[in-house]
Formats: structure tokens, sequence, C-alpha cells
């Protein structure tokens, strides 16, 4: 996509500049118009529409892979995630943990994050693991989440949310699924 | 030639001068001339653009560095919201404004804009509530919520002090001008054109104005209407964006985007304009595919109203909503894409003469290809969900803002200049302006889209050392400055033009628009005689036009009865159909935006009756102001020697008043339509919504209402029909009895409200409900209080059965007046209870 998009501005640059430098030629006036014509309906009407079929082709099953739709076999894992300012409540409802500004996650394993907020609009977003989503007060979004690999990952509010947005931080560590248990079962004792 | 003619004409010229010109000394405050306004607007609008230049520096400095507290967070909250708020609200907009006031009237060969106290009020409205807004950043209280205000953030709760009530209120002050600009350039446009000027040889900027007018008028209702909902709910308590009684703070989002963006767009077609005006100008060559322009600036016009939810594609909406507006998004590419080859086979096909303007355009052409570039990459969902709210979009914005506004309005500063001053810009210093922006811009915003996709997110006032992100803001500040000194040495450049600069000769560029006719530097009449238009390009085709114009041997050149005149034309063909007769200098608006800005600040400090009694001064204000129209004495009065063929335009039936009213009453209509969509959008969507068990306001009152509604409207109707025939038999006691039925609904309405229980400090139901009252109260008063004065000037002889013109104008309010009062009872009565609920 930026290889494509940054070859269009070279280009459509580059003609410009040339179309500026070029003394033109006297032609007749159907051929003038004709020439005109091509530039409208090949630059105007089918680069557009070319660039933005071929896009939306890659760009949907992209998308839709990044949907909480059902899974084929068994459960998304489900965690409840509270905004609030400025801070991070975190919820296990299967095994009633709850965490402040921190989210173990099983690595390899698909997630639903159910998202909602106390107070004003938050935005769940860990940008090397996805796309971000609204946390909104009265409402309950629900992000699918995936971590290919285990390891510690940086996630901060997204949407402004009053003074101390900028520090509005959390970690996500991803276990391998056996760490995760050992730590579920380490949590659940802690309780 | 002979030495008396010359004499005479100058004689003439003189007169016309002394007719058109503004008072002097402190008088120029009374000016209502376009000339003078457009240039206020312009200049007032750069101010501001400065104001918000120093924010933007004080963002770059904190940011220079991680984990700086040179600015604690709180200020760089107020900061940031004030840069997005002065750029976009206090800067944008007017200016271009200010730009398409100066230059339409100009462009399509008349003297002034159809309503040129409306002018003048919108640039006082727009002085005084920048000036408010600003204020709150001296008192250290500014609007900190971000430039888009969302609730719950920007509500009571959350936002306690009074930073969101200057934003709110100071903005929807600002908007009075943005909304009376809209009306009066789509009538100006459509109705004063030069005598044979049809809709295909208007110059093209003036489509792009147009359409720009045309969406202010749909595009600004529903922030207007947001607005006022969330300041009823900030100060009174209703209930619309808070979740508990059934509100949603979605509402807001929504709003706020149906405007938000068709402003982008808003911003972008007059700078595309001035695009679009000076590149056939430099290429020496007519602009290719006018048509194809012109579909492409209407095309974009619609499509910019069906995309707004691009903006929000975190929230959480469903997914064939999504795909619809990512889809619409991507489309406006075509039109635009549409221009770009347009500009491009223009200057392919001809031959380019390289001057200043010109670099600017190029400067234009990289910046916002690439902006938009990045948009269509935006529109992509997933991807949207990666870099929303991150710097990736800071520097889309800036791109395309910067990119599709600035440049192309530098362009036209230096383009335009030496209409104004009547000298040359400098080409050296102007260079050295350019480069230093157009680097700085680039090193500044360039390296933002990496800042975003390695994950740094907007309006975060500091950041850890060591993400990455440390070099790239540093840099971006340092380009940042560059900018700075850039900006700085443009306005050297322009101030010193004034003084130093060579004398222009006439029309300097070869330009082949009839602004150029008029000699430099600009008076205040444009056309000492109006000329015929026969073509598209009248400079090119008829460049003795110079002369001839001035020589007075085009129509109205003579001044009549010491009148401000120019021609009313026909809408499509452009031709001559009255003589209008334009007000002079006065005090009225400047008044009158001086009331306002008590009511506004009133209403700041929640002195609630001193509004309210501002309010009805304001209101006197406007209506003494319409009280010196028509065939009052100070106005046209009637005489042996009117005009008859062209008539005077308050002597026909179908002057500009009834198209500003028809135009006005579309935007009210939005509002209105907007105000239905929340009632929907919260009955569907709130997650709390609910509705009182039985109906509170009771429906045979309301019946009772609006039967004697429709009976008040009937007479009026009965009234307008008869003299639009020439009889005005019992007049005044049609108007009279039409006056009493509307104020006998008015007091039933009353009573309905007061009996009626609602509760909208609990229910979102009843918030929504109370507002449409209010609404219709307001309207039904209105057309009462327009109608008593109508019967008013029957008997004084201002109205009559030779003088229609005011009742007719004000018939459409009437007849919305009752439209919508049945609609209301419809959607907001009937409708609920056939569902059920």
């Amino acid at each position: 996509m930026f290889g494509w998009f940054t070859l269009v501005l070279v280009v459509v640059i580059a003609l410009w500049l040339y179309a500026i430098r070029r003394s033109p030629t006297a032609t007749s006036e159907a051929r003038a118009g004709q020439v005109q014509k091509r530039w409208i309906i090949w630059g105007g009407l089918v680069l557009p529409i070319t660039s933005m079929a071929v896009i939306l082709a890659l760009g949907i099953p992209a998308g839709h892979r990044m949907l909480p739709l059902p899974l084929e076999e068994g459960q998304a894992l489900r965690i409840n995630v509270t905004a609030h300012q400025w801070w991070w409540e975190v919820h296990y409802p299967e095994s009633d943990i709850t965490l402040k500004d921190e989210l173990h996650i099983p690595a390899g394993v698909p997630l639903d994050l159910h998202l909602t907020s106390a107070d004003v609009i938050h935005s769940f977003w860990v940008p090397r693991l996805g796309g971000k989503l609204d946390m909104l007060p009265g409402r309950t979004n629900v992000l699918r989440l995936h971590a290919d690999e285990p390891g510690t990952y940086r996630g901060q509010c997204a949407e402004f949310c009053g003074t101390q947005h900028a520090h509005m931080k959390f970690t996500v560590i991803a276990h391998s699924p056996e760490d995760y248990q050992t730590w579920l079962r380490q949590e659940a004792s802690d309780e | 030639m002979s030495n008396l003619p010359e004499q005479a004409n100058r004689e003439r010229q003189e007169e016309l001068e002394h007719v058109w010109g503004n008072l002097p000394g402190w008088g120029a405050l009374a000016a209502v001339n376009h000339t003078s306004v457009g240039f206020r607007f312009m200049v007032t609008g750069m101010a501001f653009f400065l104001i918000g230049g120093v924010l933007a520096m004080l963002i770059r400095t904190q940011l220079a560095l991680p984990e700086q507290e040179i600015i604690g967070a709180a200020l760089y909250n107020q900061i940031f919201t004030m840069h997005g708020t002065v750029m976009m609200f206090l800067f944008a907009i007017p200016v271009l404004e200010g730009v398409a006031m100066y230059l339409v009237p100009k462009m399509i060969g008349t003297r002034d804009l159809v309503f040129p106290r409306l002018s003048a009020l919108g640039y006082y409205c727009y002085l005084f509530g920048g000036v408010i807004i600003l204020s709150s950043l001296v008192l250290e209280v500014a609007p900190d919520a971000g430039w888009f205000m969302y609730t719950p953030l920007s509500s009571n709760t959350y936002s306690p002090g009074p930073g969101s009530d200057f934003w709110l209120l100071g903005i929807t002050f600002v908007e009075i001008s943005a909304i009376s600009a809209g009306v009066e350039l789509v009538v100006s446009i459509l109705r004063t054109r030069a005598n044979g000027m049809s809709l295909n040889k208007m110059p093209i900027f003036c489509w792009y104005i147009l359409a720009m007018a045309l969406m202010i008028v749909f595009g600004f209702p529903p922030l207007i209407l947001g607005s006022i909902l969330l300041e009823l709910e900030r100060a009174a308590g209703f209930v619309f964006f808070e979740t508990a009684g059934g509100g949603d703070p979605l509402l807001w989002q929504h709003l706020f985007w149906l405007f938000g963006h068709p402003e982008v767009y808003i911003i972008f077609l007059p700078a595309a304009g001035i695009v679009s005006t000076l590149i056939p100008v430099f290429a020496r060559h007519p602009l290719v595919g006018y048509r194809w322009i012109v579909l492409g600036i209407i095309t974009m016009g619609f499509i910019s109203f069906g995309l707004w939810v691009h903006h929000m594609f975190t929230v959480g909406i469903p997914q064939m909503a999504q795909a619809f507006f990512s889809v619409a998004s991507m489309l406006v590419a075509i039109p635009t894409a549409i221009q770009i080859f347009a500009w491009l086979a223009t200057l392919w096909q001809g031959k380019v003469v390289y001057h200043l303007p010109m670099l600017w355009i190029i400067g234009f052409l990289v910046v916002f290809v690439c902006g938009g570039l990045t948009g269509v990459m935006l529109a992509l969902v997933p991807f949207n969900w990666q870099v929303h709210d991150t710097h990736f979009v800071v520097a889309h914005m800036h791109y395309v803002l910067v990119g599709g506004m600035l440049f192309p309005l530098i362009a036209g500063f230096y383009y335009w200049l030496p209409h104004v001053s009547g000298r040359m810009p400098s080409d050296k210093l102007g260079r050295w302006g350019f480069w230093l922006f157009f680097g700085g811009f680039n090193v500044t915003f360039l390296l933002m889209h990496l800042t975003g996709l390695l994950g740094m997110p907007r309006r975060i006032y500091t950041y850890e050392a060591g993400l990455g992100w440390d070099w790239l803001n540093l840099v971006s500040s340092i380009g940042g400055f560059i900018m700075a000194i850039g900006v700085a040495v443009i306005i050297v450049d322009i101030v010193l033009h004034f003084r130093f600069g060579r004398r222009a000769e006439q029309n300097p560029w070869g330009a082949d628009t009839l602004e150029w006719a008029i000699p430099m530097p600009v008076n205040a009449y444009n056309f000492s005689s109006l000329p015929d238009i026969t073509t598209r390009h009248p400079m090119w085709e008829n460049p003795e036009l110079v002369e001839s114009i001035a020589a007075g041997e085009h129509g109205l050149a003579e001044v009549q009865n010491v009148r401000r005149d120019i021609y009313g034309s026909d809408a499509v063909t452009g031709k001559i159909r009255e003589v209008v007769h334009l007000p002079t200098n006065s005090w009225l608006p400047l008044l009158t935006a001086a009331v306002l800005a008590v009511v506004c600040i009133s209403l700041l400090v929640k002195v609630y009756l001193v509004a309210l009694a501002a309010a009805v001064v304001a209101l006197a204000l406007v209506l003494r102001w319409g009280w010196d129209n028509g065939a009052h004495p100070r106005a046209a009065p009637v005489r042996d020697d009117d005009p008859v063929d062209p008539p005077l335009h308050s002597r026909t039936c179908d002057g500009p008043g009834l198209w500003g009213m028809v135009v006005s009453l579309m935007a009210n209509g939005t509002l209105y339509v907007s105000l239905l969509f929340g009632w929907f959008y919260l009955w569907t969507a709130a997650p709390q919504w609910s509705t009182p068990e039985e109906g509170r306001v009771a429906l045979f009152p309301m019946v009772t209402s609006g039967v004697l509604l429709s009976l008040a409207v009937m007479i009026y109707r009965s009234a307008v029909a008869g003299l639009r025939k020439g009889q005005a038999d019992n007049l005044a006691l049609r108007l009279w009895g039409s006056a009493a039925l509307g104020l006998a609904h008015w007091c039933v309405l009353v009573w309905v409200l007061l009996a009626s229980g609602l509760r909208p400090t609990e229910l979102a139901h009843d918030a929504v409900l109370t507002v449409a009252l209010y609404y219709l109260l307001l309207h039904s008063g209105l057309a009462v209080v327009f109608t008593i004065l109508q019967a008013l000037r029957v008997k004084l002889g201002f109205v009559g059965a030779k003088l229609p013109y005011e009742p007719v104008v004000i018939q459409p309010f009437w007849v919305y007046t009752l439209g919508v009062f049945w609609l209301s009872f419809a959607v907001f009565l009937l409708l609920p209870m056939a569902w059920g609920v």
C-alpha cells in the first residue's frame, strides 16, 4: 500500500513538473480535446477506482480477521477491561481475578476483551498486538486480540481523556500457555 | 476627445465613490461594503492564524524532548484544544469567507454582496466571538477537552470549569458569521451576476464558492444544534449525552462529525477554487474540463455529507456501516483526482509562465496529494484501527489542511495583492518564504507519520524516553520552528510590499476574470458601469472592457437618488431582472453584534436575566434594521421616476430577499432535521433510553394550537396570493387577523408546555421534547412579530399593492413554521403512540 501510493505521489508530481516545463507543440483543437479527455478519464477515474478496488480487496479480509466472530472450535478467553480516569481495571470473570494496569494473557490463543468505561471515553490500544477500540460509558465493545509470541507489550489509552491522558498506560504480559496456567494458579491462591 | 466628457466622467465616478464609500474616520466601523468587510475578515483571520501558530510552537516546544514539564499537562491540554479551535474556527473558515466575500462580487461583475449589513454583522460576530474565546486562554480557563469536545469529558461532571462553555457559546457566536456568509454568498452568486453571465459562463471560482456556501448552509447547523444541546446539558442539566437518563455520548460525536467532515471540504473547496483560477492564468490556457470540474465539485459536496462516520471507526459501530463509510470515504478520491488531472492537463496544454504564486501551487500539489493518499489509507478500516488517534492522523490532517488550504491561500494572497495595493510582491523574499515554509512543513509532518506508526498517540503532553519517538519529535519540533520563520518572512514580504512594491500595471498577471477590469488599487464601487458578459474569459476576449467600464459605457453608470444600485439577474441565464437597491453604511450591525456579545458573556457568567434582556434588545435591533427596507424613506421611497424596466427589486415578488429567506430556512431546516436525527438516534441506540409511561403532552390542546396556526397561515397565504395579483384589499386586516390567530396558537402552545410536566433534567425523552417545543414557540412567535410589523408597514404605505415584496419574503417562514409544527406533532407525539411505547 505504501509502495503503490508513494509511486502515485512521485509520478503525479513528476508529471506536473514536466507539464510545466514542457513547451506545447501546436496541435489541432480536436486533438487537444482528445488529449485533455484522456488525462481526466485515466487519471481522474481509472486510477483512483482501480487503486481503491485493490486496497479494498486486500483490506476487507484483513479486517475480517480482526472481528470477534465466533471461533470454529471452543470459545475465546474472555477478559473484562474497565477504563477509569486514569487507570485500567482488568477482571477475569472465569477465575475472578482483578488486576490494575496489567494484563496477563496466554500467547497463541484468541482473546475477547470486553471493554467499557466508568467515566469518560477512553480507547484500548496495544500497538504491537492490533487495532484500538474505544471504551464508552454505558456500552461494551468487544476486541479480538491475539498475541503470537510470549513477551511484554506496551499499551496506552488512545482517546484523549483528560489531564493525565499521557500517563494512562498499561502492560500486557503474554505467557506461554503453560506459564499462563501457572500464573493463574498463583494469582488464585493469592486472592 | 474634448475635455468636457472626461470631466463629467470624473464627476460621475466621484459621485459613485461618495455613495459607495465608507464613512470617514471612526465611521469606517459602520462600513458594510464587501471590499472592506472581506478585507477585515482576512486580516483578522491572519491575526488569529498567528495566535494559533504561537500555540503550535508551544506544543512543539513541550514535545521536543521526552519527559519534559515545561508546560504542565493541564495547560498543555488547553493549548492543543485552542490550537485546533483557533485554526479551524477562527482562521481557516473565516479567512476563506473573507476571500470569497472580497472576490465574488468582483468576479461576477457587480458592486457588492446582496445583503451588505449581514456581511458586517457576520464580521463583528466573528471578531467578538473570537476575542471571547481567546480571552479564556488569558484567564487560564480555556477549554481543554480537545477541539471536538467529546462528551462526557466536556460535560459538567468531568469539565466543571467554564472552559467548555467558552467553547460552546463562543463557537456558536462565531458561527453566526459562517451561516450569514453562506446565505449571502449563495444568493449573491445566483441572483446578482452580470447581465448575460449564465451559469456556464461563471468563473470556476464562483462554482467552488457556491458549493462551499451551500455546504456551510447544510453543514454548520448540526454543530450549532449539538452546541446548544450540550450547553443546555451543562447549564440547565437537560439530559442528552449522559447515559444515565437515556442520553448517549455518541450522539455528540455524530452531530459533531456531521458538521466536521463537510467542514474539511468547506475549507478545501475555496482553496481548490483558487488553484483552478490561478493555473489557467499562468498556463495561458483556459481551464481544461470546466464541466468535469463543476461535476467534481458537486459530487464532492454530496459525498462529503455521507462519510462523517469515518472519524468514528473505533467506537464500535456495526460492520456494515463501517464498510459503507469506508467505501464512501474512498470515493471522494475520484472528484479530487479529476481536479488534479484537469489541472495537469491545463498545464500540459498551456505555455506556463512562472511567477511566485505558481511556486505555492506546486507546493500545494506535493503536500495535498500526499495528504490525500494517506487519507485513502485511513479510509481502510483495519488500517484506521491501528493509526486512529495517533500522530499519523495528526500528520495526515496537517498535510490535507495546510496543503489543501494554506498553500493555495498564500498563492491567492500573492496573486491578488496587486489588486488590493496596486503593487507587485517581491519575488526574492517571497521565494525565501516559500522554501522555508515548505521545507519546515515537511520536516515537521512527514516524519510525524512514522511517529504515529511507531505508536505515539495524539494529545499526550509528554512521553517516555526510549520508545523510538525521541529523535522524531525533536526533528519535528525543529521543522516547526523553520516553518515559523517562513511565516515571518512571508509576513515581512507582504507588509514591505505595500511600501516598496513595484507599481502594478492593469491586469498584471494577464488574467481572464473580471476582477482585473477594476482600477487598482481597488475602489469602493468596483465597476463604474456594469458590463454585459458574453464569454467565460471576459478579460482575454474583451480586454477593452477596462476602458469602457471606466468610461461608463455600460449599465447603471449614473447614481440614482443617492442609492447603491446593482443588477439582479436570473439564476440560470444571468439575464437582468431587476435593479437591486442596497442599504448604505449602518451602525446597526456593529450594535447588534455588540449586544449579542453581551448575550454570550452573560450566558458564560450565568446571569440569565441579562442574557434574556440582551437577546430581546438584539432582536429589536434586527427588526429595526429590517425597518429601513423597501419603500421606507431611507431606502427607496416610491417616486415618479422609479425605473420600470427593469423595476426596483422592492417592487417585485421574487427578489433576492425571498431567496435569502429560503436559503436561511434550508439552514434552519437542517438544524431541525438534526434534532429529529437526535431523537431517532437516542430512541434506537441509547443504551438506557426510556419513555415515560404516559404521554405528557396533552394531545387535544396541541391539536387546537395546530389548527389555529394552520388558520393563521391560510389567511396569510391568501393575503400574499392577492398581492401577487396586484390586489391589496383588506391587506392590513388580513395581516392583523393572521397575527392574532398566530398569537392565540402561541399562547395555547405555551400552556401546553407549562402544563406538560416534562422533566428534561431526568429523561432524555423529555429533554428532546422540551427543545422541540421551544423551537416551535420561537418560530411562531417570530412569525407573529414579523406579521404585526408588516401590518404597520401597510398602514405607513411601505407595503401595498405596488409594493408586495416584504409579505412575500415572510410567507415561507410561516409555511415552514406550520410544516415543522405538524411534523413535530407526528414524529414526537403520534409516532411513539403508534409504536406503543
